[in-house]
């Protein structure tokens, strides 16, 4: 039948890659690269990938600090940091998440497995208090909890001298941190954990809303635990969604 | 050299740039050691100064012991095969999988009773898990794979692998990656991409290894007598090419400096997002699924004495399995903040890849046609058909989790980490048993395996804790899905996280028991191997000394 020579035929073509290994290499490429290039390419220039919302800014440096404390632990290994838009979560955790709330994390922090409850929103959700006790002995406060305790962490002095280093390499892949921003990076780390006054007030013009405690930073007590906390009452407190419009990116 | 002169040896092109290469890195090493910002840092510095150093040594012991000549492409017609790197990723292999599945018994312990944390930092779960992952997936598996492939590669081209240092850089530049990768993350050195771990050094170490993999790999294959490359070489071919693909895409970082073990990813939020499960789904897809399926393709026909079922469908498979996987990563992103079309698209080529992924376990099972009698007989040919088996599993369960409504309900629960078992466990890890039994005693040159016996009790084990293991993390990942969407006959959500936690508890016992079953027929195979190299050559067992009888 001649279909069926010319099925044979097509079959024999294939031999070509069988007997050219560099063919065969370059099949590979071919074949390989174009899911990564139509489903990756397009989220870089679609304006719709990362809705415009007012208030995301980026980490201040005592916040950097903890998130970078965060990302060693391997926190993201137990919880998430993404609400989906479905109504158990959306009522459990909060809003659910926006592309915008996480623009500024290198790397991205949404995690794949709740061991423990989603974080996205924890920011403003606990005490300072609670959350140190928390880290310490999470058992203290949750008696179930299968957490590890991280008590060390709290006898850990912040490493204060390479945090500007951080940011100017955050400004290099693209995180809108200003030289004056840089400049200051250590001050405006002591000033958010000394408590209100005149360095507080210019700190948290740079950084919008930043929250500022009384950690004695100014006599050189910042610990890994302080900037951990700063962190994480931050997360999902960027965003004002009383004023937040879900329609207006819609087209 | 003085001894060089009276036997008329020199060094070789080669051994003189290596030597140049790891001085530099020496001195360049020490330097950064010396200025390093944390002591982390500086002890992978030192790391690197001494695996130089040694390699440095390794070169010059090398070229004292070594002939004048090139070793012999050809002996008597046939190819004179370089074993050596085989028989050394091959045992590491051993050790990496001892290790790994260890460290994976300890985290399922922890996560069972958080006691086991101690509060230490290095010991916390969030440290070793990448750990467990790295260790079992990449130095295990990689090294099942690195063993695997040269020796494949090298029998169905006939030819001798090429390079002399080369593929010696490569076994053990690979394993040197490792150490780096997995001391790190004990030390809180972590980039915190799941599987894509190591920092920017260790990556920049692992490119150069790869690199020279598929260049050890490509001059093999020239310099092949037979026309054909054979199918499993496609597939080990697919699996160098699209991990360094993989790798370099997910890796654009930049270093805070090079006194610092910190870098800082270039994408960002939903970016880095679709780049890491574009990565992460394809070191499923490319490194536990097409690498491995090199392997069933040589492995099984080998041993079950039959020839592949269907040359036609090997050729689909191949082709289809490789274009449709790339496509799947989003199916990790369902309901997130990335674009719904992305998702979609994820989710409907996940659904496609379910054929491609069938037609290679049929083909692979149908090799068996007119041999099914020896899984009666051969534990090895069993694990190897119980791998494709689970593979099948795996693969149909992995389509069904890629549905958007299924995945509202499965994913951040167990029932993920359960998949992943049912395939790392038994695909990769049965057809990675299987493989090593067969190849160890060819590359070692024993009559066959120490016993038999033993590798039935390994088959039995390691299955029954698979079971374990897989029925205990859809118990727990459905039941908790179940109960966060639970809601009382008010309207009020009926469980507190905790309370989900409190009910996984039992479930979590019997997965870590189901863990150590799996690691003691690790441990028995690694007694059987031993005992098999232990025992003497084939073609050299002296005519006065009784043979070891088998200890069936």
């Amino acid at each position: 039948m001649a279909s069926s020579t010319q099925s044979s035929s097509l079959w024999h073509k294939h031999a070509i890659f069988e007997k050219n290994s560099i063919l065969l290499v370059l099949g590979i490429l071919v074949v390989v690269a174009i899911g990564g290039l139509v489903e990756i390419v397009p989220l870089f220039y679609l304006k719709s990938t990362i809705e415009k919302v007012e208030g995301v800014r980026p980490y201040s440096p005592l916040e950097l600090a903890g998130f970078n404390i965060y990302v060693r632990e391997g926190c993201y290994l137990c919880h998430s940091q993404m609400i989906r838009p479905l109504r158990d979560e959306v009522e459990r955790y909060g809003h659910y998440s926006l592309a915008a709330e996480t623009m500024y994390d290198h790397p991205f922090q949404w995690g794949s497995k709740r061991s423990g409850p989603d974080l996205a929103r924890v920011g403003g959700k606990y005490s300072d208090d609670w959350h140190r006790d928390h880290l310490r002995n999470p058992r203290s406060v949750v008696p179930a909890s299968i957490m590890p305790g991280y008590p060390w962490m709290e006898k850990t002095p912040l490493d204060y001298t390479h945090i500007a280093d951080n940011m100017k390499t955050l400004s290099i892949v693209g995180v809108p941190y200003t030289q004056e921003m840089i400049d200051n990076a250590q001050a405006d780390m002591v000033a958010q954990g000394s408590g209100a006054g005149k360095a507080a007030t210019a700190m948290q013009a740079r950084y919008a809303n930043a929250i500022v405690r009384d950690l004695e930073a100014d006599k050189g007590k910042l610990t890994e635990l302080d900037a951990l906390v700063a962190y994480l009452q931050r997360l999902g407190t960027q965003v004002d969604f009383k004023l937040y419009d879900d329609k207006a990116n819609i087209r | 050299m003085a001894q060089a002169a009276q036997t008329g040896k020199s060094m070789r092109f080669g051994e003189v740039g290596l030597l140049v290469v790891f001085a530099a890195l020496a001195l360049f090493s020490i330097f950064v050691a010396s200025k390093a910002w944390t002591p982390a840092f500086a002890f992978h510095a030192w790391l690197f100064a001494l695996g130089s150093i040694a390699a440095i040594l390794g070169i010059f012991k090398r070229y004292s012991v070594r002939s004048a000549d090139w070793p012999a492409q050809m002996i008597d017609g046939r190819p004179n095969y370089n074993y050596g790197p085989v028989k050394f990723a091959a045992v590491m292999a051993m050790f990496w999988g001892i290790a790994g599945f260890t460290v994976g018994l300890y985290i399922a312990t922890e996560l069972a009773f958080p006691m086991f944390n101690f509060d230490l930092p290095w010991i916390a779960f969030g440290r070793l898990r990448p750990l467990h992952t790295s260790a079992v997936i990449f130095a295990f598996g990689g090294n099942v794979l690195i063993a695997t492939s040269l020796y494949v590669m090298q029998r169905t081209s006939r030819a001798r692998l090429a390079g002399d240092l080369a593929p010696w850089f490569l076994v053990l530049g690979y394993n040197f990656f490792i150490l780096v990768a997995g001391t790190g993350y004990l030390l809180g050195i972590t980039r915190s991409h799941e599987y894509a771990e190591p920092e920017w050094y260790a990556i920049f170490w692992l490119v150069c290894v790869w690199l020279t993999y598929l260049f050890v790999y490509l001059a093999t294959l020239h310099k092949r007598t037979e026309p054909h490359i054979y199918v499993a070489n496609w597939f080990y071919l697919a699996f160098i090419v699209t991990i360094a693909m993989l790798v370099l895409g997910n890796n654009t970082e930049v270093p805070v400096s090079i006194f610092s073990s910190k870098s800082y990813p270039v994408w960002s939020g939903v970016q880095d997002a679709m780049v890491q499960w574009w990565y992460g789904h394809n070191a499923v897809g490319f490194f536990l699924t097409a690498g491995f399926l090199g392997i069933m393709y040589y492995f099984v026909p080998k041993r079950a004495e039959r020839p592949v079922y269907s040359y036609r469908l090997s050729i689909v498979h191949f082709w289809a399995l490789i274009f449709l996987y790339i496509w799947a990563g989003p199916h990790h992103l369902h309901y997130t903040a990335l674009p719904d079309w992305a998702q979609t698209l994820g989710m409907t080529f996940s659904i496609m890849l379910w054929m491609p992924s069938w037609g290679g376990m049929i083909n692979g099972l149908m090799t068996l046609s007119g041999a099914w009698d020896k899984l009666r007989t051969d534990p090895v040919l069993r694990m190897l058909v119980v791998s494709v088996a689970f593979y099948g599993m795996s693969t149909f369960e992995g389509p069904l989790m890629s549905v958007k409504a299924v995945n509202a309900l499965s994913h951040y629960t167990d029932w993920g980490i359960g998949h992943v078992h049912s395939g790392s466990m038994g695909w990769v890890g049965f057809v990675s048993f299987g493989a090593l039994y067969c190849l160890i005693p060819w590359v070692f040159n024993r009559k066959g395996l120490y016993s038999l016996k033993l590798v039935d009790w390994h088959f039995w084990l390691g299955t029954i804790g698979i079971v374990f293991y897989i029925s205990a993390m859809w118990v727990a990942g459905i039941m908790q899905g179940l109960m966060w969407r639970a809601y009382t006959p008010q309207g009020f959500l009926e469980y507190s996280f905790v309370e989900t936690t409190e009910a996984m508890h039992p479930m979590y016992v019997i997965r870590a028991l189901g863990g150590f079953l799996f690691l003691c027929g690790m441990l028995i195979m690694a007694f059987n191997i031993y005992k098999t190299i232990a025992s003497p050559e084939a073609s050299s067992v002296p005519s006065g000394r009784p043979a070891l009888a088998p200890a069936e």
